[in-house]
C-alpha cells in the first residue's frame, strides 16, 4: 500500500517532467499505466474496441498538451486523466457538449505548495484504499455508476445512481478530500 | 458580494455530473450552480476523485492496446494541440460563464419569448433528453405552474422567489420531483430570472392559463 502512495507522487512528478521538459520517457511510463485503463473504461462505457483505442490515444495526447493545466494540489493524476476521458466519452459517445463551471480566479500559474500537494495525494490514496476494501458487489456498483452501465434494477432513483451503496468509509474519505481541496 | 447559498444541489446530481451520466441540460444546471457555489464545487471534485480511483483500479492488463498505439499517440502530439474553443466573453452580472456559452452572449442578448402575464422564457440549445430554459418573472408574479413529471431544478440568477416554506435567492436551487406541489412567487423587490431544467417533456400549451397574478392588492 505504501507502494501505491509512492506511485501517486511518482505520477505527479512525471506530469511535471512532461510539462517542464517534454520528457518522453516519463510520458511513456504514464502511457503504459493509463492508456489501457482509459481504453478499458471507454469500452465498459459502451465504445467498441477501435473507437476506445482512438479515444484513449486522444486522451493521452491531451495529457501532454494540457500538462500545464494539471494542479497536483487539487487532483491526483488518475483523477485528472479520468476527467479528460469522461469529457471525451460525452463528446464522442453521447455526442453532447459538456458545460464546465466558470474557472476559479486562481490557477496553476502559481506553483502549488508542496504540503498541499502531499495532503491531497495522501487523501486520494485513502479514498483508493477505501474503495479497494469494499465488498466486491459494492465496489462493482460504484464502478458501474461511473461507466454508466447500471441495470434498471440497480438504479436507486431518477438520477440513475446507487448512492446508498457508498459506505461510510468512502463518505469519510470523500469528506476529508473536500477539506484538503479548500 | 454574493449572499450565502443555502439551497444546494443533491449529492446524487453532483456525483452523476462527475460520472458524466446526466443529460446535457442537467450538466448545464450543475456547471452554472458550481460557478457560484464553492461548496458544491468541492463536492463535484471529490466525486471526480472517486472516478479517478475507479479508473486507476480498472484492470489495465486485460485490455490490449493496438500495436503502435504509443507511436500513434506521439504522432498526435506532434500534430499540435487542438484549438481551445471556449470563447472569452465579458463577465455578466447575472449569467455565469456556462450560461454565456449557451446563450451566446450576455443577458442583453437573450432572445426572450413572451408566455403571457409578463412572464418570458428562452429555451437553451441542449440535447433533447432534457430541456433547459431561462425564465423571466416580473416581481411579485407567481411562477408558471409546471407540473413536475420528472425531476425539475430551478436556480435563481437574479431577484428571488419564495414558496410556502422557503426563500430562494441568487445561486439557490430548488430540486423538485413529482411529489412537490407548491406555488413559488417572485419576490416583490426585483424581477426574477431563473434557470430551469427538467427531464419531463416540455408542455408549451397550458402554461399560460395557469399563471396567476399575485399580490393583486398592491
Amino acid at each position: 500500500m505504501q507502494d501505491s502512495d509512492g506511485k501517486r507522487m511518482l505520477w505527479v512528478d512525471h506530469m511535471l517532467r512532461i510539462r517542464d521538459d517534454q520528457d518522453q520517457t516519463a510520458f511513456a511510463e504514464l502511457f503504459d499505466h493509463f492508456a489501457p485503463r482509459v481504453k478499458g473504461f471507454l469500452m465498459k462505457s459502451g465504445a467498441d474496441a477501435s473507437l476506445a483505442e482512438e479515444c484513449a490515444q486522444e486522451v493521452m495526447a491531451t495529457c501532454w498538451h494540457k500538462a500545464h493545466m494539471f494542479d497536483p494540489a487539487r487532483a491526483s493524476v488518475a483523477t485528472w486523466i479520468f476527467t479528460i476521458a469522461r469529457n471525451r466519452k460525452i463528446d464522442v459517445l453521447r455526442k453532447q457538449r459538456r458545460p464546465e463551471p466558470e474557472d476559479l480566479g486562481w490557477g496553476p500559474e502559481d506553483e502549488p505548495d508542496q504540503a498541499d500537494v502531499m495532503a491531497l495525494q495522501q487523501e486520494s490514496e485513502q479514498l483508493g484504499r477505501a474503495i479497494a476494501e469494499l465488498p466486491p458487489a459494492q465496489r462493482e456498483l460504484i464502478q458501474k455508476a461511473y461507466f454508466g452501465d447500471l441495470s434498471h434494477s440497480e438504479i436507486a432513483d431518477q438520477t440513475g445512481l446507487p448512492l446508498g451503496t457508498i459506505k461510510s468509509r468512502i463518505r469519510l474519505a470523500l469528506e476529508r478530500l473536500r477539506h484538503a481541496m479548500k | 458580494m454574493e449572499q450565502k447559498i443555502t439551497h444546494h444541489l443533491t449529492d446524487e446530481i453532483l456525483m452523476a455530473y462527475a460520472a458524466g451520466t446526466l443529460p446535457e441540460a442537467f450538466n448545464l444546471m450543475v456547471a452554472t450552480h458550481v460557478s457560484l457555489c464553492d461548496e458544491c464545487r468541492a463536492v463535484v471534485e471529490s466525486y471526480d476523485a472517486l472516478g479517478g480511483e475507479v479508473l486507476d483500479q480498472t484492470p489495465g492488463n486485460d485490455v490490449a492496446l493496438t500495436p503502435g498505439s504509443f507511436a500513434a499517440t506521439m504522432a498526435l502530439i506532434a500534430g499540435g494541440a487542438p484549438d481551445e474553443i471556449r470563447a472569452q466573453r465579458p463577465k455578466d452580472a447575472v449569467l455565469p460563464q456556462p450560461l454565456l456559452d449557451y446563450v451566446g452572449g450576455g443577458l442583453d442578448t437573450v432572445k426572450w419569448r413572451s408566455v403571457g402575464m409578463g412572464v418570458k422564457q428562452a429555451i437553451l440549445p441542449t440535447s433533447s433528453d432534457a430541456s433547459a430554459r431561462l425564465l423571466y418573472i416580473p416581481a411579485g408574479t407567481a411562477m408558471p405552474d409546471h407540473g413536475h413529471n420528472g425531476t425539475e431544478m430551478t436556480m435563481v440568477l437574479q431577484g428571488a422567489f419564495q414558496d410556502e416554506d422557503d426563500y430562494f435567492a441568487r445561486g439557490d436551487v430548488e430540486v423538485a420531483d413529482s411529489d412537490l406541489h407548491h406555488t413559488p412567487v417572485a419576490d416583490i423587490h426585483e424581477d426574477c430570472i431563473c434557470l430551469a431544467v427538467t427531464d419531463a417533456p416540455l408542455r408549451f400549451e397550458g402554461l399560460l392559463p395557469k399563471i396567476a397574478q399575485r399580490f393583486a392588492r398592491i
